[in-house]
């Protein structure tokens, strides 16, 4: 592809790999903390829920500073994570991947928690009389039933991956070719005179992913929730 | 293998108290709403914890509260039937029947799918998917997803409750054949007297949350202090009777211990053992044998109970044979016959209706 410059092709590259990684890491934490906030009942539980929807709430710029002081090399978690797994975040594509997830969290529970509140309680009383143990119960009946929530989260999620922007470029700013995502690399071009003509070119990619992003979950989500509604 | 139940549970107003022992068979629970029922089903079950008390079935203590065993509802093996189906809406009728089996335990004693599928007429069902299934057919792949979990005991929770007449009966027989091929006990949720009557062998009477009366579902049905709870126009005897001859004219005549019951054809072979449901407004008293009557089925019977209610009648319980008769007539006739206890007279009955239909024999 010549029409996109090498700089402008790593930028795609590296949104859709920092929002394939997110969206894959958040999706169990997602499931296991929807479950929770649907199902069980245990204290803190108001607490979790508000935890989970801060990023919502709060300006990127301050998730990302937050980021920064808890995850940089010198943070208490950013030293113990490069001393122990050798993982560096801060100004690595490694360090968009936890922003990007972090972001995106809180829409993928809501999504994921509407779908398990749907699931009627009933089925899976029926499927712990027939001898299903509480794991068996989720994998057999509640998993089946939650498809399609599941499917719209990950696709919001992934979604908000793609587009992140204000938490990403402070935690791990925006080098050309090693952390300049896409939302990062338009708004770098629009810094410049004369960068109007590639930022619109990253713009048009944007648009394609995410309509592609959506027929695709339409379509998913359609032909799960044919087979859940059991006709 | 017989069940015992002793639990106490606060519900909002409604103090649940109940014991009674399940022998084998089909124990019916029976009761108004609100009399306590699924809350003792669900205890059973599992699904719900009772405050204290204590839930075993044979030697295998299912819930204990002094000695704080509380087995999960997976690790019960009760089949339960529940009164809305609850089929998994995302797997066939086929992958609903094997549910339970992945996680029986792998002894191969338990029912054969096709043995299954065929004595509840789902064969041709087992592709479709629960959403295109009529009630009565959902209702049937439940109970052979219950039967097909290898259970020890079936709980039934007003499994023909949803369901319209015609539906009860196309439901009924393939209770029955349960009962009498499978063996297997069932605790039976119901507040239909003409179910309980037609399939349950013991009867427990639930008021208010409590027992008011259990035993042999002949002798509560004959039993004049529970004609309130079962209603006045349900109450009536249940009697044993054995069908001795098929007559021409259509008639079909039944031994009962005493007498012989004559009634419309009954499609059951001569010599089957049946039971038969005599409604107690539907007996007439007299003190002579009667004469130029139209009613053909005549017993002679001694009063052994008159139970004055609060209205203008009066339950009389006569005995007729081995068997005992139920007879709700009013005060005044009661006063200008002299019924009294010991007093011998005639029962005559308008209508008599099989309330069983045995597949083997009991």
């Amino acid at each position: 592809m010549d029409w996109l410059g090498p700089e402008e092709w790593q930028a795609v590259a590296l949104s859709l790999k920092v929002a394939i990684w997110a969206t894959l890491l958040n999706l169990p934490f997602a499931l296991l903390v929807s479950h929770a906030l649907a199902r069980w009942s245990f204290p803190g539980k108001q607490l979790l829920n508000a935890i989970v929807h801060l990023p919502l709430f709060l300006p990127p710029v301050v998730t990302g500073y937050l980021l920064l002081i808890s995850f940089g090399r010198r943070a208490p978690v950013g030293a113990w994570l490069e001393q122990t797994f050798g993982l560096v975040l801060a100004f690595r594509w490694t360090g968009a991947v936890l922003a990007a997830a972090i972001m995106g969290f809180p829409l993928m529970v809501r999504a994921i928690r509407l779908a398990i509140e749907a699931v009627d309680p009933k089925l899976e009383q029926a499927a712990a009389t027939l001898g299903a143990s509480r794991f068996w119960v989720f994998a057999t009946v509640t998993l089946p039933l939650i498809l399609p929530g599941l499917i719209a989260g990950a696709v919001l999620g992934f979604a908000k991956a793609m587009g992140e922007f204000g938490a990403t470029i402070t935690f791990i700013a925006n080098i050309p070719g090693q952390t300049q995502t896409l939302p990062s690399a338009v708004y770098s071009f629009l810094q410049v005179p004369g960068g109007e003509d590639a930022a619109l070119r990253l713009v048009a990619i944007s648009v394609a992913l995410a309509m592609a992003a959506l027929i695709a979950s339409e379509i998913l989500a359609r032909r799960a929730s044919r087979r859940v509604n059991g006709t | 293998m017989s069940l015992s139940v002793d639990i106490r549970h606060t519900l909002g107003d409604l103090v649940v108290e109940v014991a009674f022992e399940a022998p084998g068979g089909i124990t019916a629970l029976f009761g108004q709403s609100g009399s306590g029922k699924t809350t003792v089903i669900n205890a059973v079950a599992g699904l719900l914890t009772p405050q204290s008390g204590r839930i075993a079935l044979q030697s295998s203590v299912l819930f204990d509260h002094t000695h704080r065993t509380n087995v999960a509802p997976h690790r019960r093996r009760l089949g339960y039937v529940f009164q809305d189906a609850r089929l998994f809406p995302h797997l066939t009728v086929l992958g609903n029947l094997t549910y339970g089996s992945r996680f029986a335990p792998r002894d191969n004693t338990g029912p054969a799918l096709e043995d299954v599928a065929d004595m509840l007429g789902i064969t041709s069902l087992l592709n479709r998917r629960p959403g295109g299934l009529s009630g009565g057919e959902k209702q049937r792949v439940a109970i052979g997803r219950a039967l097909l979990s290898q259970p020890r005991m079936l709980l039934m929770d007003e499994p023909l409750a949803a369901l319209d007449t015609s539906r009860k009966e196309e439901i009924l027989p393939y209770l029955e054949q349960l009962r009498d091929v499978t063996g297997l006990p069932i605790l039976y949720v119901s507040h239909s007297v003409a179910e309980v009557a037609r399939l349950a062998d013991t009867v427990v009477v639930l008021d208010q949350g409590r027992v008011a009366q259990v035993g042999p579902t002949e002798q509560v049905f004959s039993d004049p202090g529970m004609v309130r709870q079962l209603g006045l126009r349900e109450a009536g005897a249940v009697l044993p009777a054995t069908v001795t001859t098929h007559h021409t004219d259509g008639l079909t005549e039944l031994a009962v211990s005493g007498g012989t019951l004559m009634l419309p054809q009954v499609d059951l072979p001569t010599g089957a053992s049946t039971r038969v449901r005599i409604l107690a407004q539907d007996v007439i008293l007299s003190r002579e044998r009667p004469v130029g009557l139209s009613a053909l089925n005549i017993l002679s019977a001694t009063i052994t109970e008159i139970r004055a209610g609060g209205g203008p009648g009066v339950v009389v319980q006569l005995q007729c044979g081995q068997d005992h008769l139920l007879a709700r007539i009013t005060r005044r006739s009661a006063q200008a016959l002299g019924l009294a206890a010991g007093v011998s007279c005639y029962a005559v009955i308008k209508s008599v209706s099989v309330a069983r239909h045995d597949v083997g024999h009991s």
